[in-house]
């Protein structure tokens, strides 16, 4: 999300005498006013608390931190996270690779796909997390279950983008990759898959998130361990700081998960990048 | 070597057909450099993409080699007037592409790249993007690849248009050395006479929407020829104007 801001900085600081220092410096001001903004509403969070809302609903910043150090101290809250993440990690790969695999499948080959469209479209309008009981039954209520679920959510996310990309190739560079004598599969490695690269990154990207909440749903439905299992427990408690301190361990795991998908695909599509 | 017999393509568009080549028959023989000149989307990039078997005549047939073009024609290195070279590949590795879909090991590759991007003078860019290079040199990338693997015969559509003139004239003593060097077959679409009088041992002079041939022109002009100066020739400008002639009936009449 920081990449548009900045260039629109450069663009604008290119009037000035040193655009760098300019861009470094405003840069800075906007990460200081978020700092602040942080700051002022963790405090109104912490005044309203108790005076206009109950504590028991809202909890207060203090508690919440208190319980968020409690559970790092006693080292607690590690399995959870390792567990989610795991869940999350898992389903994303299996529902990633299944899903370009079937993309590119479906892509290259017309018959298959209008063959399977009406299947395919049924499935992806399926709310798929009324597919948990389901793999409840199927994997038990162990972390398979919730991996399941997780890829089942990346699956169809990537695989309607990678579809898309590669119907999007540009039929010119499959007919020059002809002419210089391609056999069909240098086609699609060489030429079909690299120009949807992009597309399946835009994939991906979304489907992160999906991941997630694919993990934790799954835990919140069945489960002894895991975020959502804790956020669950938490809420059955009463445990209202419990239940905010585990929703901003979730919250900081997928902005790690955002950030790991763009450096992994800033070094991938360098081209796409030095064009700027 | 190439051999076009009474071709014609119309291309279906909902309910219109529009005729974009009628009873073309014209045969190219081996090395020779052929230009085929006419107006502005008369039907002339139709006429290189039925040599190259990307799709195939409405009427008439296409003998290459003795043999009728019903596939793609592998032979051929088509230089189309989109550049197409990948966006994801440096300048280096887009053009080796072709030895790498043909096997050849990445040492042997890199070396024989570097030589024809030695050739067109883009030495320094081999690891720039396509996106990073300008009109002119994605071009010379492009004549670059199809150079590396030797393709014969070259079809090359308005291979140059979009150069300017210094470095158009240093692109056509390429070719024409490089032409004299490989004994290589040329066909080039071109709306630039003087470039087509340059190369060519033939002018084809195609007649505008649906394109057919008009008159066919032999220029005598002695090889090797100096780009530079050929043009300043009296037979140069003979040919030069007596084409101009049929070819401005072409435009004239599109103006009616």
């Amino acid at each position: 999300m920081t990449a548009p801001d900045t260039k629109l900085d450069q663009t604008g600081a290119l009037e000035h005498g040193d655009p760098f220092r300019t861009q470094r410096l405003r840069a800075m001001g906007m990460l200081l006013g978020q700092i602040v903004l942080g700051i002022v509403l963790l405090l109104f969070w912490q005044g309203a608390s108790g005076r206009m809302v109950d504590n028991f609903f809202i909890s207060n910043p203090l508690d919440v931190g208190a319980r968020l150090l409690g559970w790092t101290l006693d080292g607690s809250i590690f399995a959870h996270i390792w567990a989610t993440v795991y869940a999350t990690m898992m389903g994303f790969f299996i529902g990633a690779i299944g899903g370009a695999v079937l993309g590119v499948w479906l892509g290259v080959s017309p018959i298959a796909s209008r063959l399977l469209n009406p299947y395919l479209n049924a499935l992806n309008a399926l709310p798929k997390v009324a597919l948990a009981p389901l793999f409840v039954l199927w994997f038990g209520l162990g972390i398979e279950s919730k991996i399941a679920l997780a890829a089942v959510l990346v699956l169809f996310l990537v695989f309607l983008n990678t579809f898309a990309g590669v119907r999007e190739v540009d039929q010119d560079l499959i007919d020059g990759a002809r002419l210089m004598r391609a056999t069909r599969m240098q086609v699609i490695v060489k030429v079909i898959i690299p120009s949807a690269m992009s597309w399946v990154f835009a994939g991906l990207r979304i489907s992160v998130p999906y991941a997630l909440i694919g993990a934790v749903l799954g835990e919140m439905i069945a489960a002894n361990r895991g975020l959502g299992y804790l956020v669950q427990f938490s809420g059955a408690q009463f445990d209202t700081a419990g239940v905010f301190a585990v929703l901003i361990v979730i919250a900081l795991l997928a902005v790690a998960l955002n950030f790991l998908v763009d450096t992994v695909q800033s070094r991938i599509e360098r081209w796409r990048i030095v064009s700027r | 070597m190439i051999d076009l017999r009474h071709v014609s393509k119309s291309f279906h568009k909902g309910r219109s057909v529009v005729d974009a080549v009628r009873d073309i028959t014209l045969t190219i023989e081996r090395n020779e450099i052929v230009a085929v000149i006419g107006p502005s989307g008369c039907g002339k990039s139709t006429l290189l993409n039925m040599i190259a078997g990307l799709y195939a005549p409405s009427y008439g047939q296409i003998i290459y080699k003795n043999t009728k073009v019903c596939d793609l024609n592998t032979d051929v290195g088509y230089m189309t007037q989109k550049d197409n070279l990948l966006p994801w590949r440096t300048v280096r590795d887009n053009v080796a592409f072709p030895l790498e879909l043909a096997g050849v090991g990445k040492v042997e590759r890199m070396a024989r790249a570097k030589e024809v991007i030695d050739h067109v003078g883009l030495q320094g860019f081999e690891d720039r993007f396509p996106n990073e290079l300008s009109g002119g040199m994605r071009k010379r990338v492009c004549l670059a690849r199809m150079l590396l693997y030797g393709a014969q015969p070259a079809l090359l559509d308005e291979p140059f248009a979009a150069l300017d003139a210094q470095l158009k004239l240093s692109m056509h003593d390429l070719v024409l050395r490089l032409a004299a060097e490989n004994r290589q077959t040329v066909v080039i679409v071109t709306h630039d006479l003087m470039e087509a009088v340059t190369l060519a041992d033939r002018v084809v002079v195609c007649t505008r929407r649906p394109a057919t041939v008009a008159v066919v022109q032999r220029i005598d002009l002695e090889r090797p020829r100096d780009v530079l100066n050929v043009r300043f020739s009296n037979d140069f400008k003979g040919y030069y104007d007596a084409l101009w002639e049929r070819l401005r009936l072409e435009y004239q009449e599109d103006r009616v």
